[in-house]
């Protein structure tokens, strides 16, 4: 166990060094940098041209004027020794502070999601696999297929337009108005908690649907072993002869999937918060993006993806501890 | 020798499917099943998955509509009036006087006194006929056949005719949306066509070299599974230059798009070549000097042709749905080309969605083809193996 983690842990450092180069690089691909779009900004503001000598100034000022490997290496340094992302050229603020100000609230609804998966997708798939072919199943099947085909923006698009056209207020934002600058409370955490459920819901419908759908096939498979006829056959309960076995080597795919709906949660997470304007690292992450605010982009996609790695280990761990047929090499 | 081996193993195999199969077609004779080829027996199979072969008749029904949509749409996607900016849909009536004669209302519109808003009243008095296969804006089907037939529309050329509203400008939504799906539906198959290249080459050549090459594609892939894309995506988009033309554009983001998808279709054919390269038919093959080329073209690749087209075509909503959200968020496609994800960009904002709830529409489009592939993909992956 102690060889698989070490080897994992390897491989994981590994996939983050190279995330961390592509998240820098990326946001550098555009032609041009955040000076060239300062001083086109400028020069359509005062109508004049601005002086190619303060560009370089701000560049220098920057660190933009030495070759890309060297930023990246400054930039890295600073991340890793002293947790240092840069400066946001858009916000004029440390890059770290804007980061950390919106994670929380980001990794509040991921992790929402993961459990709202998990509380809608485990009964459901259950009741499917044992009511095989009957109108329940078939109902959870089509919503099912419905949850996964329905991008999640058009989804909170269309949530949006019937909690105004029906509850007379659109449902944005994650908080009401009187405690959008109030500092935590009771208060704030309640109604914080009345406005979470619906990114969660918009975002967890897709990996819901995916889930049902592996549960009732590992389910189905199980409920044909020889087993299950020989619990039945002692006289076992179908209560018990259902959640006792079956059902647990079935739950298998609730830990190891959040590898892979991880990434997606995220990612739901940035389209979403732009479309329901929540404060969360999306629409900041978007704006850093087309504004090419280098070191808030590359440091969101950056933490955001050593998070989702990280949450990707640690369901291979609790996995491989979970299933001891799992070999570990 | 070799032909003589593989037939050996074809009627193995068969004796073996008959028992089995016996179930699935009831229909069949035995004699008739053991005579069938592999497309013969997964189109049986596929046969009975209704729920499939309704998505496939929808898929062929959308994808024939957009090839001839000059034909479909009663107006060009660049067609406008403007005085019906945001008209509301026109219910189309089918029956005059009892008898068949399909028209539709006029619009009457007045100003609000208060906003200033133009508000659209259905005019009873106005009767707009209209008729299949009438005469509209002249059009060149395929860029060859120059006419201006097209299915229905109004009969007085010109009319306002909106059967699902009108955008911002006036355009004809409906016309709009047959020819958005031009581009949503193609970038699916061209998207697919191409990470489908890169994922066999890649997870052949895992699959096959095995070490330390198919250690380095399976770490490429995990880094690659593990990224949050969309933020990726976003990334890459926001760099294409706004003056590139639509061709270009419409490439490069097919191409950003199959980036990301690849890497699925790669672990099926890794975990394929994976399993045929311990195969009898294999060994004997190599055993008879067959090239390697030959082998991998000739014999491997044709034993799960069918697994990778049922993973394509699974892979194609995917890819719908990635150019939508691109295009929604405006790094996408731009007008003057339309996608289901450009026309949807228009309805990014609770004030327009509430007042002007049809501009969701497209979104209806995208849902249903995306349903269609996935019950389509799920009926090919049942066939997929008849044996």
């Amino acid at each position: 166990m102690l060889k698989y983690i070490a080897k994992r842990s390897v491989y994981m450092l590994f996939t983050v060094w190279i995330i961390s180069i592509l998240s820098f690089i990326i946001i550098q691909l555009p032609p041009g940098d955040y000076v060239t779009r300062l001083i086109g900004q400028l020069s359509a503001q005062t109508g004049g041209n601005m002086s190619a000598e303060y560009a370089e100034q701000l560049r220098l000022q920057y660190g933009l004027d030495q070759p890309m490997i060297v930023q990246y290496f400054k930039w890295i340094e600073g991340v890793v020794t002293q947790g240092d992302f840069g400066y946001s050229f858009l916000y004029q603020r440390d890059a770290g502070e804007i980061i950390m100000e919106r994670l929380p609230l980001t990794m509040a609804i991921s992790l929402g999601s993961v459990l709202f998966i998990w509380v809608v997708a485990l009964p459901v798939g259950v009741y499917s696999a044992v009511n095989k072919y009957t109108l329940g199943d078939h109902i959870a099947t089509f919503f099912g297929f419905i949850g996964l085909a329905i991008p999640n923006f058009l989804l909170a698009l269309v949530l949006m337009y019937l909690s105004y056209k029906y509850g007379g207020r659109a449902l944005i934002g994650l908080f009401s108005p009187e405690y959008q600058d109030a500092p935590w409370s009771v208060a704030k955490l309640l109604d914080f908690l009345k406005h979470l459920w619906i990114p969660v819901v918009i975002i967890g419908t897709a990996g819901t649907a995916g889930l049902i759908r592996t549960m009732r096939a590992n389910l189905l498979d199980e409920l044909n072993k020889p087993y299950v006829d020989t619990a039945r056959a002692k006289g076992l309960t179908e209560r018990r002869l259902l959640w006792k076995y079956p059902v647990r080597y079935a739950l298998n795919p609730f830990i190891s999937t959040i590898g892979w709906i991880l990434p997606g949660l995220v990612a739901g997470e940035v389209i979403v918060s732009i479309v329901l304007n929540l404060p969360t690292s999306g629409p900041v992450l978007f704006n850093s993006l087309l504004n090419q605010d280098m070191f808030v982009a590359s440091g969101f996609i950056l933490v955001l993806s050593v998070l989702t790695v990280i949450g990707t280990f640690l369901s291979d761990l609790a996995l491989a501890w979970l299933d001891p047929r799992i070999r570990l090499d | 020798m070799k032909e003589n081996y593989m037939s050996v193993a074809n009627t193995e195999q068969d004796v073996l499917s008959t028992s089995q199969a016996g179930y699935e077609f009831e229909v069949e004779d035995e004699a008739k099943l053991e005579m069938a080829s592999q497309w013969q027996l997964m189109w049986w199979k596929f046969r009975h998955h209704k729920l499939a072969m309704i998505s496939a008749f929808i898929i062929m029904m959308f994808y024939f509509v957009a090839i001839f949509a000059d034909f479909f749409a009663p107006n060009s996607s660049g067609f406008y009036i403007a005085e019906y900016v945001h008209a509301p849909p026109q219910s189309l009536h089918l029956f005059q006087d009892g008898r068949f004669d399909p028209f539709v209302y006029g619009y009457s519109f007045e100003r609000d006194p208060v906003s200033f808003k133009k508000v659209f009243e259905v005019d009873r008095e106005t009767i707009i006929p209209v008729g299949f296969l009438v005469r509209g804006e002249p059009y060149a089907l395929f860029g060859i056949i120059e006419t201006d037939i097209r299915l229905f529309g109004p009969k007085t050329p010109g009319a306002p005719f909106y059967l699902l509203g009108g955008d911002e400008i006036g355009h004809d939504l409906f016309s709009r949306i047959i020819f958005a799906s031009r581009i949503s539906l193609s970038i699916g198959l061209v998207g697919v066509g191409l990470s489908t290249t890169i994922g066999i080459i890649l997870g052949g050549i895992s699959g096959l070299l095995g070490g330390t090459v198919d250690n380095i594609i399976q770490r490429l892939i995990e880094i690659i599974n593990s990224v949050p894309d969309l933020p990726i995506l976003i990334a890459i988009a926001a760099m294409v230059p706004i003056d590139w033309p639509i061709v270009r554009v419409y490439f490069i983001i097919t191409l950003i798009i199959s980036l990301r998808a690849w890497t699925g279709m790669a672990r099926v054919v890794r975990s394929k070549f994976l399993a045929l390269r311990e195969e009898d038919f294999v060994m004997a093959a190599r055993l008879d000097g067959v090239p390697r080329r030959r082998l991998i073209l000739r014999h491997m690749l044709p034993s799960f042709y069918s697994h990778i087209i049922a993973s394509l075509t699974l892979a194609i909503p995917g890819m719908i749905l990635a150019e939508t959200a691109l295009s929604f968020l405006g790094l996408g496609l731009r007008e003057p080309a339309v996608s289901w994800g450009v026309l949807l960009m228009e309805a990014q904002s609770v004030t327009v969605i509430a007042n002007h709830p049809w501009l969701l529409l497209p979104a209806l489009a995208v849902i249903v083809v995306v349903l269609a592939f996935n019950f389509f993909g799920d009926g090919l992956r049942d066939a997929a193996d008849p044996y």
